[in-house]
């Protein structure tokens, strides 16, 4: 038994239920599709430009997209064929974005790329040349958000970092694949931190992990022993900690100012998933091409951990995993937090695509809406202390000043205040809303 | 495999378990242990007046939704039956039926229906009936049975501990002779004493508050604000002159400020958001009861103390807020 009490962020938080059904499933290659159709918006920032068209032959690895202005990312096929239709279709938000389809024929790799499994510590690249091929990789942040990774690593001038904190806090409910990869990885993850570390000069990296996965923190713990300036810190299990600035407040006890960003406080987060992409990008010359996906679900009857092609569709890990439940009522890319529901199977796999959730019908639809009881609960539960409630009435009445004054913007949109809200009060839509007002009046 | 359509809605897709008619039926749960120590001290009257109120209470919520308003009845939320369990916690156990039918009727008709149901009434609906019983019909409203396990419907009243000593005071008599004529202070605790129906036993009241924080119903912080403010400020008196104040113990073991710490300035639509918030608002109604019952002409003003910062809570609302993440340095 633990007996002290681990560390976590100090504002609010909820404790949703662990459900993490695919914790104990080894990562397994999904077979490769029969068709893959990868978007060119896949990240935050500009969609890459097309340089393929239609019946061009591509290996796999190779580039097809290439990244337009320095906040977008370039975009690699996952597979070898031929180039197929381009055109817009939905991805897992429900927006229309071009994407380009590709028969699959075989599995013919790009030569460049080292597919053996043998680890390569030696860190050969000068920094500016590493940040320069995670930018080439197309690598972007794993975590959910995917932002672009080269982005986050050219510091603004006069900013100094101290720390690079690791996320392997995945939070979210029912998600394992960061977890089986810290498992599986651990090794490679470390040399992607050692490569981090090297572009950013830091001389001190944490990686932070939630104590419900008390394997892989004691397996880096083992790992890192001889290890200088590499720590691994068991966290309590608390949502949302694997938020950029929860992560933060948990680690090194300082809060990223309002409208700012963690190299204000020195520090530079990274997620596991994403560390591991750049340590294939770095040392296998690996764009990313493939990711780790949970599939999962109380209903699922093989829940899984796979490692998928960018661009597969859905289905096809549906079935890998037994099928779709007769009792599935709603399908969710991501978790069940902050997690983007589908409406066709068709969706692609992106490089933010964490998980892909089944929820039985029973639990898919919003209960009852009552009026608010005033009890505070959103309040106590909101990790960046603004009053939900209020942001809620704001919006809702269009008084968007108000609710710009009342920190609107600072929301991270982690759905705590509508998961405990006793009112089922649609309080996160409001705030969403409220927020793309809000935006619009700062550009008037 | 599934072919029907699926479900598309924004984040997040799962919830608490704990929702607005779990939490009402859990505060029901709650007021258990002071209902039966109030049956066991009243006897029948208790469970008379009791029932009536939920009865009442309910009837006039759904004849006001669905003739008045003519919206769907909202009372399967449960709230109703708590108004009308506090309301009957706050009468004598001998009150008449056409009391008890006036105190729901202003409860739920005026003190929370006229501002649109459940969530938007600024004053604590069961109080609002109590003191609007309490100034129309004083008599009836301060003649309490005397306690003790009795089946009867016609009990002798007597005086309330807080009665006894208001009007001892006032008659000049001295302290160490009346607090002679009181019961015990075990007895206080346990709720052997004269006083409204479920106001009796701090006991019984406290094991509801640690149900209620064990369910995470409500926080610690206006129950222990308000009582504390109650010893602090009494025991300030006490020890200015021992001769003329009564001391602490008995202030917060006597009349409803066990009853209006836990269940009645808890009450969530009518105190604040913030826990800061809640902190201020228990000390306001702290200062308030202690300052009318000792110079007051009342012998009790928990009630008034609750509904005078009930009007408050607005303001508390719009000034007082919790520390933000990132707002120390603020980035300009």
């Amino acid at each position: 038994m633990n007996l002290h009490h681990n560390k976590t962020f100090a504002i609010g938080g909820v404790h949703p239920e662990d459900q993490k059904l695919s914790a104990g499933v080894p990562i397994a290659p999904l077979p490769l599709p029969k068709t893959v159709t990868i978007p060119i918006l896949q990240h935050i920032g500009a969609p890459a430009k097309i340089v393929v068209q239609r019946g061009d032959a591509v290996k796999t690895g190779q580039i097809i997209a290439t990244h337009e202005g320095f906040v977008s990312s370039n975009i690699h096929s996952s597979v070898s064929g031929r180039i197929g239709i381009i055109e817009e279709v939905m991805d897992s938000s429900g927006f229309k974005h071009t994407a380009i389809s590709i028969r699959v024929k075989g599995d013919d790799w790009e030569e460049s790329i080292d597919r053996s499994e043998t680890l390569v510590e030696e860190i050969k690249l000068t920094p500016k040349e590493i940040v320069a091929r995670i930018m080439e990789a197309g690598v972007v942040g794993m975590g959910g958000a995917a932002f672009p990774s080269h982005v986050k690593l050219s510091v603004p001038e006069g900013k100094h970092v101290e720390y690079l904190l690791i996320n392997g806090v995945e939070c979210e409910p029912y998600l394992t694949a960061d977890h089986r990869l810290m498992l599986e990885k651990p090794k490679e993850i470390i040399v992607g931190i050692k490569i981090l570390m090297k572009a950013l000069g830091v001389e001190k990296a944490i990686i932070g992990i939630e104590d419900n996965k008390s394997d892989a923190v004691e397996l880096f713990q083992e790992v890192l022993k001889n290890e200088k300036g590499i720590t691994v810190e068991a966290l309590e299990v608390h949502y949302p900690q694997g938020g950029e600035k929860q992560l933060i407040q948990a680690l090194l006890n300082r809060e990223v100012p309002s409208g700012g960003l963690p190299a204000d406080v020195g520090a530079i987060v990274h997620n596991v998933g994403t560390t591991f992409a750049i340590y294939e990008a770095v040392q296998k010359n690996k764009p990313l091409i493939d990711r780790v996906v949970t599939v999962t679900g109380k209903s699922v009857k093989q829940p899984s951990n796979f490692l998928v092609r960018i661009g597969t569709p859905v289905i096809d890990l549906l079935i890998a995993a037994g099928g779709v439940p007769e009792d599935t009522g709603k399908i969710v890319s991501g978790g069940p937090m902050m997690g983007k529901a589908i409406a066709d199977l068709d969706v692609p796999i992106a490089k933010g695509t964490s998980g892909i959730l089944l929820i039985p019908k029973e639990e898919s639809m919003r209960a009852e809406v009552y009026n608010c009881v005033h009890c505070g609960k959103c309040i106590e539960a909101c990790p960046m202390g603004l009053e939900p409630y209020r942001l809620l009435i704001l919006s809702k009445k269009g008084n968007h000043e108000r609710a710009k004054e009342e920190h609107i913007l600072d929301c991270i949109e982690c759905g705590s205040c509508a998961f405990v809200c006793p009112s089922n009060r649609p309080i996160l839509d409001y705030i969403r809303l409220g927020k793309t007002q809000v935006r619009k009046l700062k550009k008037v | 495999m599934s072919t029907g359509l699926l479900t598309v809605s924004p984040s997040p897709h799962v919830h608490t378990e704990l929702t607005v008619p779990q939490i009402m039926r859990g505060v029901v749960f709650a007021m258990m242990p002071a209902f039966a120590f109030s049956i066991y001290n009243f006897g029948l009257g208790a469970v008379y007046v009791t029932f009536l109120a939920i009865i009442f209470c309910i009837a006039i919520e759904y004849g006001i939704a669905k003739f008045l308003l003519h919206k769907p009845a909202s009372i399967y939320d449960g709230s109703a039956i708590i108004t009308g369990m506090l309301l009957a916690f706050n009468v004598p156990s001998n009150l008449p039926w056409y009391l008890i039918f006036i105190g729901s009727a202003v409860s739920i008709g005026i003190g929370k229906m006229s501002f649109g149901g459940l969530g938007n009434n600024p004053f604590n609906p069961a109080l609002v009936g109590r003191v609007f019983l309490l100034l129309s019909f004083p008599v009836q409203m301060t003649s309490w049975p005397t306690a003790g396990p009795t089946w009867s419907l016609d009990a002798v009243t007597s005086a309330t501990p807080l009665g006894i000593l208001k009007d001892g005071m006032r008659g000049g008599e001295p302290m160490e002779k009346l607090m002679g004529e009181m019961p015990s202070y075990s007895d206080f605790f346990f709720g052997l004493q004269g006083g409204s129906l479920g106001e009796m036993s701090a006991f019984a009241l406290l094991l509801g508050l640690i149900y209620m924080l064990y369910r995470k119903i409500v926080t610690w912080h206006i129950p222990v604000s308000m009582i504390a403010t109650v010893a602090i400020m009494t025991g300030i008196f006490w020890l200015i002159d021992p001769s003329k104040y009564a001391n602490p113990l008995f202030h917060v073991l006597t009349g409803g400020v066990m009853l209006g710490a836990v269940f009645m300035a808890t009450d969530y639509v009518t105190s604040p958001f913030t826990h800061r918030g809640m902190l201020i608002f228990g000390f306001g109604i702290g200062v308030l009861t202690v300052l009318i019952r000792l110079f007051g002409s009342y012998p009790e003003g928990v009630s008034f103390a609750i509904l005078i910062m009930n009007a408050f809570v607005p303001m508390i609302n719009r000034f007082v807020k919790q520390p933000r993440y990132g707002e120390v340095k603020s980035m300009q």
